[in-house]
């Protein structure tokens, strides 16, 4: 059970070779092996969407893909949203309006919503609402969060 | 108002604004420091092997090929470990009668709930350390599991403690006047009902976890901490591991949420720590899904026989009910698990004027996970008790449910006053809360709506609650009773040579925006921007000592403490500046980091400037002057037990007579928690704690069959509200400072959770009402509304 293998994998534009067990997923491997534990693991069977990021642009949940599975992937967790416009706007407004409590959902739900706004979709709150609903916060209701998503669609439409 | 000067004679450059939390920039970034995220050096992990019955005799343990696994460092049995802990056990002297046997860490001969930990393996890796866990070999011998809290109280009921004569854990009633005498009158009309209340658990995304680091050179053992109450748990580790106090340190970072879950004693955490000690070594325990569900504390599970009586013109005569709340095998060290029941006895009523009460509560012992102190202890059940009797009884006279309340609560100007069951009250508003509710809602659109689609066969309603919620409790909630639970708090505000403020606390911080407050009243009482406010809680090392954040506690007391330390601060900062400009610290005020005269503005020195003359060039100073530019103040409740938050909700529904599903079309919420620090933070606790009521009221449940396995222990399978299927949740205030202190800040973070059960109850029922059936067990599950109904069987 403690077989390795070698993946190169590039993490919000870093290049990383690495030695991983082949059971370990890509959640484990980007906390314990690269120290960036922004990803946060919150139930390990793909239902609470707190360890969701992207993988080669599309949003996925780390801890139902290997770490394996992703040699040869570019991946983008939260450490690597700021320098993306929609994200860093995402930021400004999840702070202006609260939409985060414990911030442990956080980086989960921020790829969420990147994945909306870069799909076009509209300040349309029920949309929203159901666009997030893989995405579980247990602190802030969900209204603070539709807000900050909402209010960045309007702005890059103003 | 009149009263004594106080700061609040004039406007405030940040108490009462809604400034976004400087705390959460970090968290938006990926860089929050939470207990899993950390890896120190020779660092192992504890994994432990879980009862897989609920109840069973442990006949014997073989560990010896588990010991030869890959990356196992030891193996540890419950036995193991008991030889390492003095028990603890979970009763407090002013539940008195509270009775329930002394517990370890991990079970020692009897397992006695489906994840109790027997054994704990610590290894390299937590993937090794699982692949050991099947190395384990376990002889139990299965128990007749004991699940239904009325069946336990049978005679026949096996016992899950044999040294006691029943599985009964604590009884207590509570009678005012004469109940019975005064329902039995002609005039009034009695409804009675059962209803349920089932469990749920406060499904934190960050699990329980735990780091614990041991220095032998000092006899130091670190635990780094996800919870509420850092000086709490340095009391229990030193008594329960035979250490001195102040060699136990608690540190907590940034926590995942808590909501109460994380505030209690786990066996598996005093287990890590007594691990890091014997190996010397820094040793994490993080639970994974399925162990949360099973070992992190459950909540509410009640069977609760009500009536109420009223006349016809609505006046309320008197209510009483009989409450079998089911706990698991233990109560819950060291709050207790008797603290719920208690509260719904001393709260059910409480917004209401009323003379003849009669409640019984009964806890009792099963073979389920612990049952203990979850966001609103208690306050959903007695609020339900109450108000949905209400609402019941107005149905049943013809009356609105508006003016019924209008009628029995207990009148804006009659404070200070006491409820029937005894709790003092004071500085609440119940009808100003109604008007405002009433307001912003629009009540009789609402009803000219719900007419209309009743036309076309679409069953709305419209349900409220009047409430309290237990906020700032004095030592009367725990001290009293001999729990190691502080209920002061403190603070320490220090100007450093730049000029900046670093302020400590007590009060904790889960992501409710405690350091955020903190930092706010510190900047405008002592008269700093808020970005030279540096804050640190968390730390036993560090902070004053006090309580944490429990009881809705943080703002009104550790607060209330931070203002006074900075007012404080200023004064002596100003004795200074006094000497320094020879002038009056009178004619002298402090703004924006600058030292000014009180009546003009005019800047005579700054902050830093003052400090570096204080610590380095003292020489400039008279000889006679030591200035002190730190200062420290605790602050504790004195006048009353608690300091009540009031409120009033409502909830519009939508029930599906086909499916049986329930939509919430809107929720409204005022709240009177006294001066509120930070509108949106506030406004953000009011609905998260709403969605956590929704949660109970419709979708969370720990099913469990007969054998007391937990059936939906899976993130699938357990409901939480998810986005879509949340209103939107207009949320208002009226503002009452409480008297009890200069902020007259009261608690806000679990008034929604308390109040939003009874208000969805109500709107359900009054959405049904014209089909001649109710629902009276939560959640409301569409399977048990189509029962109601009677389209199932």
């Amino acid at each position: 059970m403690t077989k390795t293998a070698q993946i190169a994998v590039t993490v919000n534009g870093e290049k990383y070779v690495e030695d991983v067990p082949v059971r370990m997923n890509l959640a484990d491997f980007l906390r314990t092996k690269l120290g960036l534990t922004g990803t946060h693991v919150g139930c390990e069977h793909g239902v609470c969407g707190a360890c969701t990021l992207f993988l080669d642009g599309v949003t996925a949940r780390s801890c139902l893909i290997l770490a394996v599975q992703a040699d040869g992937a570019q991946v983008t967790t939260i450490e690597g949203y700021e320098t993306d416009k929609n994200a860093s706007d995402l930021i400004k407004n999840f702070h202006n309006r609260n939409a985060l409590q414990c911030g442990y959902c956080t980086a989960g739900m921020l790829a969420t919503s990147i994945e909306y706004i870069e799909q076009g979709n509209p300040a349309d709150r029920e949309k929203v609402k159901e666009h997030i609903s893989g995405n579980y916060c247990r602190c802030t209701g969900y209204q603070a969060i539709v807000d900050a998503i909402c209010t960045t669609i309007e702005e890059r439409q103003g | 108002m009149s009263g004594p000067a106080t700061i609040f004679d004039k406007p405030r450059d940040y108490i009462g604004k809604s400034i976004p939390r400087s705390d959460a920039a970090r968290l938006l970034r990926g860089q929050g420091r939470y207990v899993d995220d950390m890896q120190l050096p020779r660092m192992v992990h504890a994994v432990f092997l879980r009862s897989p019955y609920a109840h069973a005799k442990i006949n014997s343990i073989d560990v010896s090929e588990a010991t030869q696994a890959t990356g196992v460092i030891a193996v540890y049995t419950g036995k193991d470990i008991a030889k390492h802990v003095e028990p603890y056990i979970g009763v407090l002297s002013h539940l008195p009668g509270l009775r329930s046997p002394a517990q370890y860490p991990l079970a020692v001969d009897v397992a006695r709930w489906q994840g109790e930990p027997v054994a704990v393996v610590v290894c390299t890796s937590r993937a090794l350390g699982e692949d050991a866990l099947g190395l384990i070999n376990i002889s139990y011998e299965q128990l007749p599991a004991v699940t239904d809290t009325l069946d336990a109280l049978s005679s026949e009921s096996p016992l899950i403690h044999n040294e006691y004569d029943s599985n009964l854990a604590w009884k207590r009633e509570v009678e005012a006047g004469n109940l019975e005498e005064a329902l039995a009158k002609e005039d009034v009309i009695i409804v009675e009902k059962q209803i349920k209340f089932g469990r749920h658990t406060g499904v934190t995304l960050e699990t329980r976890a735990t780091v614990c680091d041991y220095i032998p050179g000092d006899d130091e053992l670190i635990m780094y901490y996800a919870g509420q109450a850092p000086h709490m748990l340095q009391f229990i580790l030193a008594k329960h591991m035979n250490m001195l106090e102040e060699n136990v340190r608690i540190v907590a970072h940034d926590v995942g949420g808590s909501f109460g879950i994380k505030v209690h004693t786990y066996g598996d955490e005093i287990a890590t720590a007594i691990i890091a000690k014997l190996l010397r070594r820094p040793v994490k325990f993080t639970a994974d899904r399925l162990e949360s569900f099973v070992t992190d504390i459950h909540a509410r599970d009640h069977v609760v026989d009500a009536k109420i009586g009223v006349r016809k013109d609505g006046t309320i005569v008197g209510m009483g009910f009989n409450d079998f709340t089911g706990i698991g095998p233990f109560s819950m060290y060291p709050r207790t698990s008797a603290i719920e029941c208690n509260q719904i006895l001393n709260l059910t009523g409480a917004p209401y004027q009323f003379e003849h009460y009669h409640a019984v509560g009964n806890v009792v012992f099963q073979n389920k996970t612990l049952m203990c102190q979850y966001r609103a202890v208690g306050h959903p059940i007695a609020m339900a008790i109450s108000d949905c009797m209400l609402e019941e009884a107005a149905r049943a006279i013809g009356m609105d449910p508006v003016q019924i309340r209008r009628k029995n609560l207990i009148p804006d100007d009659a404070y200070p006053t006491k409820s029937a069951t005894g709790m003092r009250f004071d500085d609440l508003s119940h009808h100003a809360c109604l008007d405002k509710l009433l307001t912003i809602m629009d009540y009789d659109a609402l009803l000219a709506d719900q007419a209309e689609n009743r036309d076309n066969g679409i069953y709305r309603g419209i349900g409220f609650v009047s409430l309290v919620e237990v906020t700032n409790p004095s030592p009367m909630f725990y001290g009293i009773g001999g729990a190691p639970i502080a209920s002061q708090d403190g603070a320490t505000v220090r100007l450093d040579a730049a000029g900046a403020l670093h302020v400590s606390s007590s009060v904790t911080e889960q992501g409710q925006g405690t350091n955020a407050i903190l930092q706010q009243i510190a900047a405008d009482v002592f008269g700093v921007a808020m970005e030279r406010v540096k804050v640190t809680t968390g730390d036993t090392a560090t902070v004053p000592y006090g309580g944490g954040t429990w009881a809705s506690r943080g703002a009104g007391i550790g607060g209330e403490a931070m203002l006074l330390a900075s007012q404080a601060l200023k004064e002596q900062v100003l004795d200074v500046a006094a000497v320094i400009l020879q002038a009056k610290p009178e004619e002298l005020d402090i703004a924006y980091g600058e030292v000014v005269m009180k009546d003009t503005g005019e800047q005579k020195i700054s902050l830093g400037d003052l400090a570096k003359i204080v610590y380095y060039r003292g020489n400039e100073l008279p000889n006679d002057l030591q200035p002190e530019l730190i200062a420290t103040r605790h602050y504790r409740v004195t006048d009353f037990p608690f300091v009540f938050t009031n409120g009033a909700m409502a909830a519009h529904v939508e029930v599906d007579t086909n499916t049986g599903f329930i939509k919430i079309l809107h929720f409204w919420a005022v709240e009177d928690c006294g001066r509120v620090i930070n509108p949106q933070l506030v406004d953000d606790q009011i609905r998260g704690g709403v969605v956590q009521g929704i949660g109970g009221a419709l979708y969370e449940e720990c099913v469990y069959d007969t054998d007391g396995q937990m059936q939906n222990a899976t993130m699938a399978d357990y409901l939480v509200p998810m986005a879509s299927e949340m209103p939107e949740i207009t949320v208002a205030h009226v503002e009452t400072y409480t008297k009890t202190s200069v902020l007259g800040a009261k608690g806000a973070g679990e008034a929604g959770t308390g109040g939003a059960p009874a208000a969805l109850m109500n709107a359900v029922n009054n959405a049904l009402a014209p089909l001649d059936c109710g629902m009276w067990q939560m959640p409301m599950t569409p399977e048990r509304v189509l029962r109601a109904l009677g389209k199932i069987g």
